[in-house]
């Protein structure tokens, strides 16, 4: 079962449990944000995007202090795949289970629009359904989606493998001329050392339909339900 | 007891309130005294223009507010057929049926003064008042749409109110989870002293659980949610909507409230929540002079009576007066009636979502409203009198003097288009038909997953879920629309071509129109020729719903925006809404394929008048508008809902401002990618009027059978011709001579086209020509 994290302001949480429930068919409940515990049997959690606590803070700055968040935190130490998406990227980064930071938009402005991105690392838990330089399409809708962090820990994260995507053109080119929002290295997504925590900017359950506007957000929240399943059958 | 220094009220007091000497004679006589200084408040704001419709009511009672074949009387939500109106004007908004168990609630509002004296503010509170007017009837709100007009780009000021108000409206809507899926922006002179800012919200509720504003069953409790009370917006309503600006409307910027969309967002959860356990009777936003306005219209509603104690209600300023707190206009606060003893419950739901609840009184018999502070009864008032008898004007009317002046257009003496290439350019060009791209990127158009069809089309498309999320195969088309200049030069005319373009947008979907809201801005009703603008416009809106088939189930009034005596042009913007039942079988307003056949359904005519060519090209707004044939209209929107269902539609692009040539344009680069277009044309007519007039009644066409859509279309009764092919990365248009009227590269016609509103809001001072920007 898939917790979707619920935050007063979250917006995307019914979409993520419809991606997941209605889409991809798996289990997946709104857990309240002041639950101290997950629900038994969950298995992968998921913060959505959205404006927790209207945002009036730095981004995700109060959600992180949220009762549900020690037991998210325990779960990630204990190895259990985390994502989060847009606003949950950004509680991620605020709560330490990822590195480095969301600013501001380059050009200042919300923006909300299809991009391109191309994954750099394919495999489990996030991408096992992507193949290593294959371009995705995805939408992203954000005032405050600037990746930034420390030069010399983003050698690290460049030398770990941690960058999973990164804006580009439509053909893949990673240039400044694709980067939505000035993103350090175009970076639009990363995971933690250990693999199992993963933040990004897009929205992969605003694309998991033909109907409305596509279908690539299934390689990554595909994946994640195909490594739970795979987890479950091996326990 | 307290002391208070209040002024002591008397005729002036009541003057200054805004209220005529003979409404002060009638307040007197229904009380049998003086007021006290709250009750003149309550009168103030309960029979200013904008809560009371004063001016407005004898003419909107002719309006269509049920389905063709409706009976009159009351309908069972449970099981009423698709269309029926569950709701009409009255309540806060709107409800129609759609199938599945479900039904649609809209309606559209302005916040035209608020936001032009603070643009971000003014135009996020006017998204959050619509919300909760959708939200208190039990909807949750799924797709948002603007109507939003400033004056011309080189004046500073509009650039930053065009800023300012983009940023309320994305703040607010973003923030709250709510999709703006649409909108329309133009700019114009008449808007340079009173910017227009309409909002519209759409909602879906279950058939048989839509809730009312009613305090209905005596002695159930009247409980308070949301926001604590402040001074913020007191007189908002009363003073500052319902009369024109002058040289003091900065002094009244305290008037304007300030938007919480997290609390708005926590409300409309929590309030969903409170209403789907069985406990809520009835609820109602307190919108326009809040605490008073809600609670008189729910107690008129249910023909009962509200004793309440404002020493309970929350206060975030220290020392606010009864006054005050009866007329502050603080944000996302809603006033609910539960059932008896269910009020602890509802109180501990709202707590969940860190929001205040408080029992502030309960419903009566006696049919009065009654106040109480410190013990003390501050207010004793009958609520009929004052929410359902307020007072009702009919204005004189007179026809403008000069009308026509305005109407006479020579076409003889207007000099032909030398350069119709050029002529396509300083149109792409022009703000009103430029693309609007940088407006809708800045709002969430996708949130909540439904939007087919998002910014940028002809009419929005969102699909249909239940409250669980559960998808259905139902989408909603919606639309908003108006020509100002049209309405200027013919109210009546303009009036109709807007519903019809409205629906004909709706339409191109190939949804089936399905009913209309409506928000009338319009100067100040005192003046005879204001008046006579108003009248026409509403005979012409209630001509064009009852002909198309959309009745008009909400709507809003907004008179005085004027500045100085100067009014804008009547401006009725107008949002239909229709039900597609396939939501897979949709059409799109670009072209989806190259090879596709090109066929311009409908006529036509020589008609120029009030055409964006004349005022680009000639500078000239003169004219008659172009006519539109109601009955065509309506054949013309069965066509393409049977076209679409049929497979044989994939593209359906209205042909409208600027004519057929900016219509083909739109079709070669709006969509995801560019497809140029070849059209040869008959020249039958001035060159002018059949590349860039603005013929109404008239949808281009992309399809893989022309065949099937031309024997479709002559069945129908439908003129229609072949015009072209889609394919290319040029759009061509030439005579069937072989005379190149337009030949341009789409990069260089979409990069004039996109870039038009940016470069203008880049450019600190006045935009450079088009020749330096292009070449």
């Amino acid at each position: 079962m898939f917790a979707v994290i619920q935050f007063p302001g979250s917006n995307d949480d019914r979409d993520m449990r419809f991606a997941m429930k209605s889409v991809l068919g798996v289990a997946a409940e709104l857990v309240w944000h002041k639950n101290p515990e997950l629900p038994p049997g969950t298995a992968g959690v998921l913060l959505p995007g959205g404006f927790s606590y209207g945002d009036y803070l730095r981004c995700g700055a109060m959600a992180r202090f949220s009762p549900v968040m020690t037991a998210v935190r325990r779960f990630a130490e204990a190895g259990g795949p985390v994502l989060g998406t847009c606003n949950g990227f950004q509680v991620l980064c605020e709560a330490g289970l990822l590195p480095g930071a969301l600013l501001r938009n380059r050009d200042l402005d919300f923006l909300c629009d299809w991009i391109h991105v191309r994954v750099e690392h394919a495999g489990a838990p996030f991408l096992s359904r992507a193949r290593a330089g294959q371009v995705l399409r995805l939408p992203i809708k954000h005032g405050e989606g600037r990746y930034a962090i420390a030069a010399d820990a983003l050698a690290g994260l460049e030398a770990g493998g941690q960058v999973l995507l990164r804006y580009c053109t439509p053909a893949g080119a990673v240039d400044e001329t694709a980067n939505p929002n000035g993103s350090i290295g175009n970076i639009a997504g990363v995971r933690n050392a250990a693999g199992n925590v993963m933040g990004l900017m897009p929205h992969p359950e605003h694309a998991v339909e033909a109907l409305t506007g596509g279908t690539d957000g299934l390689a990554l929240l595909g994946s994640l339900v195909d490594a739970v399943t795979a987890a479950g059958r091996s326990r | 007891m307290s002391v208070r220094r209040e002024p002591s009220v008397d005729l002036e007091l009541a003057r200054e309130h805004g209220l005529s000497d003979a409404e002060w004679q009638r307040i007197l006589e229904l009380l049998g005294r003086t007021p006290t200084f709250p009750e003149l408040g309550i009168f103030s704001v309960m029979w200013s223009e904008h809560c009371s419709y004063k001016s407005s009511r004898i003419h909107l009672r002719t309006l269509p507010t049920q389905a063709a074949g409706q009976g009159a009387g009351p309908v069972d939500p449970g099981s009423a057929a698709v269309g029926t109106v569950l709701v009409g004007p009255g309540e806060g908004a709107g409800a129609v049926a759609i199938g599945a168990g479900l039904a649609v609630i809209f309606k559209i509002e302005s916040h035209n003064h608020p936001s032009f004296i603070e643009p971000t503010q003014g135009a996020a509170t006017g998204v959050g008042g619509i919300l909760r007017d959708i939200f208190s009837m039990g909807a949750r709100p799924i797709a948002s749409l603007d109507s939003i007009r400033f004056g011309p780009l080189e004046d500073p000021k509009h650039r930053m109110l065009l800023r300012g108000v983009v940023r309320g409206i994305g703040g607010y809507g973003n923030s709250v989870g709510v999709a703006t899926v649409g909108g329309e922006t133009s700019f114009h002179e008449c808007y340079r002293g009173n910017i227009l800012v309409n909002a519209f919200n759409l909602g879906i509720v279950p058939q048989d659980a839509i809730f009312l504003g009613q305090a209905a069953g005596v002695g159930n409790p009247v409980v308070y949610v949301g926001s604590k009370t402040g001074r913020d917006g007191i007189h908002g309503a009363s003073l500052l909507a319902s009369a024109e600006f002058d040289e003091q409307t900065d002094a009244k910027r305290p008037t304007v409230q300030v938007g919480d969309p997290f609390t708005e967002k926590c409300l409309i959860e929590a309030c969903l929540e409170a209403m789907r356990s069985g406990d809520i009777v009835g609820i109602q936003d307190m919108g326009a002079a809040g605490l008073t306005c809600s609670s008189f219209e729910m107690a008129s509603r249910a023909g009962t009576g509200i004793e309440m104690e404002l020493d309970r209600v929350p206060r975030r300023a220290a020392n606010l007066t009864p006054y005050e707190l009866l007329l502050s206009e603080s944000q996302e606060r809603m006033l609910l009636v539960t059932r008896q003893g269910a009020e602890q419950r509802v109180c501990e739901q709202f707590a969940r979502w860190d929001l205040e609840a408080v029992v502030v009184g309960r419903v009566t018999e006696d049919g009065r409203m009654k106040v109480r502070w410190h013990g003390e009864t501050v207010v004793d008032i009958p609520v009929d009198p004052v929410a359902e008898n307020a007072p009702c004007y009919e204005r004189p009317i007179r026809v403008p003097a000069e009308l026509g002046e305005r109407q006479k257009l020579d076409l003889a003496s207007i000099e032909p288009e030398s350069d119709p290439q050029r002529a396509l350019e300083t149109l792409l060009d022009a703000p009103n038909l430029a693309s609007k791209a940088w407006i809708w990127r800045q709002y969430d158009s996708l949130v909540q997953g439904n939007t087919v069809i998002g910014p940028g089309g002809d009419a929005a498309l969102v699909r249909v879920k239940h409250e669980d999320g559960t998808p259905t195969d139902l989408a909603l088309a919606m639309s908003v629309d108006c020509n100002p200049r049209w309405c200027w030069l013919d109210p009546y005319q303009g009036t109709i071509a807007a519903v019809a373009e409205s629906a004909r947008n709706v339409a191109c979907s190939g949804a089936r129109p399905l009913a209309l809201t409506n928000c009338l801005n319009f100067g100040s009703p005192e003046k005879p020729e204001i008046m006579w603008e108003f009248a026409e416009s509403v005979r012409g809106l209630g001509e064009a719903a009852r002909a198309l088939g959309t009745p008009v189930i909400s709507g809003n009034v907004s008179f005085y925006n004027e500045t100085r005596g100067q009014a804008i042009f009547p401006t009725p913007t107008i949002v239909v809404v229709g039900l597609l039942d396939d939501v897979q079988r949709h059409a799109v307003s670009h072209w989806t394929a190259p090879g596709l056949a090109i066929v311009l359904l409908g006529e036509t005519r020589e008609e120029l008048g009030g055409s964006e060519w004349l005022a680009q090209r000639r500078g000239l707004e003169v004219g008659s508008p172009p006519t539109v044939d109601l009955a065509h209209e309506h054949r013309l929107h069965g066509l393409l809902a049977d076209g679409v269902a049929a497979g044989e539609i994939r593209t359906a692009h209205d042909v409208a401002d600027g004519g057929l040539a900016i219509a083909l344009a739109e079709c070669c680069f709006s969509g995801p990618e560019r497809i140029g277009a070849r059209v040869t044309l008959d020249p039958a007519l001035r060159l002018e009027a059949l590349l860039f007039g603005e013929s109404t009644g008239r949808v281009l066409v992309g399809t893989a059978d022309a065949a099937a859509l031309l024997a479709r279309a002559a069945a129908a009764g439908i003129p229609a011709q072949r015009i072209g092919e889609t394919g290319g990365a040029r759009l061509q248009i030439g005579s069937r001579a072989g005379t190149a009227w337009i030949d341009g590269e789409l990069e260089r016609l979409a990069a004039i086209w996109s870039r038009a509103l940016p470069r203008r809001l880049e450019e600190g001072e006045g935009a450079p020509a088009l020749a330096e920007e292009t070449s």
